[in-house]
């Protein structure tokens, strides 16, 4: 049967066809859906969220040494955050076959930045498979396990944004139940104990399942050549691979690269050896190309494609071909820019608009929705480095602005996922440490950007089962810090308060604004704590004066009508939420039932 | 035919999601090569949105469309057609829903809507001006304005072998498939 499938649903399907038993990820985008997607068999698939992406490749290590399949599913970034395992579970090699997701973003759709992870494979020595399309990502990820096992070795599946995100047929098979594998404690203290005696002998083991897999490269199903003409030949991989033949059609012969470390350098070769021009055509880092020059052999790269972001048909095309498509000439000046927004009723709107009004504060903020605090007409944040972040460099900033003299306060943000993700370690340090940084943890009780995904402070599991639900004030509490108030994000005044109450103290304390994220499905317990949203805000613009204030809140229900001098709200966007009607100096904003 | 290359464009929320996954159901049970891509994440909190559908009897390789390549741009907001002009073949179609969703930095009274939107892409195109919030709102429900859309791309596309009425009542909710089936004959209607 051939379906229609998301890369992210093929590799979850794939990996289901390949028997795995257990899978772990934290959500990313593009990586998110790949676990959703797992969890539709969670009666052969045991599958979970993990609180982070090194916790998630660390059960997946757990399930793989145990004897299971096991796989781990993260964002590019993610991979930064696990490599420490990963690094020395490629010596220990495996028992149940344990292969991991990196999904990379070129173009920083939705990233901080668009590393190229294939170096990964090559760094931690580990075997690679980059699909192509959605059938390669489920043939990818059922072949996956065979080879972990048979050569002993993690595997990355390393996909990019179109990947994951595009869509094409699939042709399904029947899942393969691989036997759970014996474990002894033996085989624990011999492979999976990596003390420094054990780990010089696995170090030169690593490198003899390198050659092993140098050889199964070379015959690997996954390379092959498509010969039209030895006129132009090119090598290719991932999702360069389909726009190359977009491009070139048959008018090019390809070497189409699936098995991408360790690369078959004699196939390579012997390809190179028969084509007049040969082209490397690959997104972001020069990773083949580099291999291929050090093997001493010509081709064209990187120097006439661009290794900065997104490689597409059309770059392709005028780069190597000098094909330009004609396209229509307009007047873009119309075009006013529309960047995101927080929506209609999002939680962060309050807290943001308060803060942002405070002088003499840095806002070390993070990775979540509330990243778009930084914007117009907000301009409520000065750094977001990376997940958990905020409280660290919140600390470290401090301890500077001290120095300083001039009390300067530092403020960090966080989201509740990314609280429990790695930001709590950083609120840890910043009590140990005698800091007075005040911390905000805007909590609307999921992970929202990624689309809603559960986490401990949740209370329900990836596959929607009730569990101990933690709560971030009881956290910090047991941390040693007595500083902490929760507040409702929604009354300015509470924001107001808090804010004030923080900054008079000399001490670390931690401010819980905690509320539904707008557009999430409200569970029993938020209907019972925070009741349905069912207001609605209008204009009277009889008492309307045109001063704009309620424009600053940024959002996106109200617009000013510059020729009428007056704001109006969108009654199908506006959930009632109230803010623009606390920050109106003449109430000319009212609520209705 | 060739490879067809559709590109929904719109706001964050508007629904061209939903819209392109009945594209994309029904060109594959009746047998297309269809390869789709869109892009999800931050992107998609009211900022402009888009997707791609290819489809052809051929292969398709590429997910992406080239610049200069659409056959069919449907906007699901006026700015939006416009901002991805430039996608389209010149010789391509533009179905727009003549709807004004303003912007961040017009909503705060920094920047006019811009004014001549239609006129603009008249002059450029071959452009099917469509009401379609206001058919989606007549109907009871603002959410159906991208099925009237749709509706009146398979218009367009003229693929008699596909049963769309059958698709979207296969993949929306049930207790919303006949608005569904209404805004997809409403859309129709509005294409010669």
């Amino acid at each position: 049967m051939k379906v229609l499938m998301t890369g992210n649903e093929a590799i979850a399907r794939g990996a289901y066809e390949g028997g795995v038993n257990f899978a772990a990820a934290y959500p990313g985008t593009p990586s998110t859906e790949i676990i959703e997607n797992l969890s539709k068999y969670k009666d052969e698939v045991q599958v979970e969220w993990a609180v982070n992406e090194k916790v998630a490749m660390d059960t997946a290590i757990g399930a793989s040494i145990a004897g299971g399949r096991s796989l781990a599913a993260m964002k590019m970034v993610g991979v930064n955050v696990a490599a420490d395992p990963l690094f020395t579970y490629a010596y220990m090699g495996v028992n149940g076959g344990f292969v991991f997701v990196s999904a990379d973003d070129p173009g920083m759709y939705s990233s901080q930045n668009e590393q190229d992870n294939r170096y990964y494979a090559e760094f931690a020595k580990i075997a690679m498979l980059e699909p192509s399309s959605s059938q390669e990502c489920k043939d990818m990820a059922r072949a996956a396990f065979e080879i972990s096992e048979k050569y002993n070795t993690p595997v990355m599946i390393r996909t990019t944004t179109r990947v994951n995100h595009g869509k094409s047929m699939v042709e399904l098979g029947d899942r393969v139940e691989a036997e759970l594998k014996p474990y002894d404690r033996k085989m624990g203290l011999a492979r999976f104990d990596a003390i420094p005696a054990v780990s010089r002998r696995l170090r030169v083991e690593l490198e003899d399942r390198l050659s092993k897999l140098r050889e199964f490269s070379e015959t690997c199903e996954f390379n092959f050549v498509e010969w039209n003409t030895d006129e132009i030949g090119i090598i290719t991989s991932g999702v360069a691979y389909v726009y190359a033949k977009e491009v070139f059609g048959n008018k090019a012969s390809y070497l189409k690269l699936g098995f991408t470390h360790p690369l078959p350098m004699n196939k390579i070769r012997d390809f190179a050896g028969k084509v007049k021009t040969l082209y490397v055509i690959e997104e972001l880092e020069p990773y083949l190309e580099r291999h291929l020059r050090e093997a001493g052999i010509e081709c064209i790269g990187k120097e006439k494609l661009p290794s900065i972001g997104e490689l597409l048909p059309e770059i392709i095309a005028e780069k190597l071909l000098g094909r330009k498509n004609e396209t229509i000439e307009f007047n873009r000046e119309k075009l006013v820019p529309r960047p995101p927004t927080l929506c209609a009723g999002c939680p962060h709107r309050g807290f943001f608009y308060e803060i942002g009004k405070i002088k003499n504060i840095m806002i070390a903020s993070d990775i979540g929705c509330y990243s778009l605090g930084g914007s117009a007409p907000l301009y409520a944040k000065d750094t977001c480095v990376c997940m958990g972040a905020s409280a660290g460099t919140g600390h470290g900033a401090q301890r500077i602005f001290d120095l300083k003299g001039e009390g300067t306060r530092v403020v960090a943000v966080m989201g509740d996922s990314t609280f429990f993700h790695t930001g709590l370690n950083g609120v840890l340090n910043a009590i140990y440490n005698k800091s007075n940084l005040i911390t905000c943890v805007l909590d609307n009780r999921t992970t929202a950007m990624t689309g809603h995904q559960d986490h401990p402070g949740t209370g329900f599991t990836a596959s929607g089962d009730v569990t101990q639900e933690v709560s971030i004030e009881d956290v910090v509490r047991a941390f040693g810090c007595n500083n902490v108030r929760t507040i409702n994000p929604h009354h300015l005044n509470e924001v107001r308060d808090a804010i004030k109450w923080a900054l008079e103290l000399d001490e670390p304390s931690v401010i819980v604004a905690r509320y539904p994220c707008a557009v999430k499905k409200y569970t029993e317990a938020d209907l019972k704590e925070f009741g349905p949203l069912t207001q609605k805000c209008y204009v009277d613009e009889e008492k309307c004066i045109g001063c704009k204030r309620c424009t600053k809140t940024g959002c996106p229900a109200i617009h000013f009508k510059p020729a009428k001098k007056k704001s109006s709200i969108n009654e199908a966007m506006c959930v009632g939420c109230t803010v623009c009607a606390q920050v109106c100096p003449v109430k000319a904003i009212m609520v209705k039932e | 035919m060739g490879v067809v290359n559709i590109l929904l464009v719109g706001v964050g929320g508007q629904g061209t999601v939903l819209a392109s996954n009945v594209l994309s159901r029904g060109l594959s049970e009746a047998g297309y090569n269809v390869k789709m891509s869109e892009i999800h994440g931050m992107s998609q909190r009211g900022g402009s949105v888009f997707t791609q559908v290819r489809f052809g009897k051929e292969e398709v390789y590429s997910p992406v469309i080239e610049k200069g390549k659409v056959d069919y741009l449907v906007a699901f907001e006026k700015m939006e057609a416009l901002r991805y002009l430039d996608m389209l073949k010149p010789d391509g179609k533009v179905i727009v829903n003549d709807e004004e969703l303003p912007s961040a930095p017009i909503q705060a009274g920094l920047a006019e809507y811009p004014e001549g939107i239609l006129e603009e892409l008249r002059a450029h195109a071959d452009t099917t001006v469509i009401p379609a919030t206001e058919i989606a709102r007549e109907l009871g429900n603002e959410r159906v304005m991208n099925i009237v859309l749709f509706g009146a791309l398979a218009k367009l596309l003229k693929l008699d072998d596909i049963d769309w009425k059958d698709v979207i009542a296969r993949t929306v909710k049930a207790k919303f498939v006949d608005i569904n089936l209404k805004a997809f004959d409403r859309g129709q209607e509005l294409v010669v």
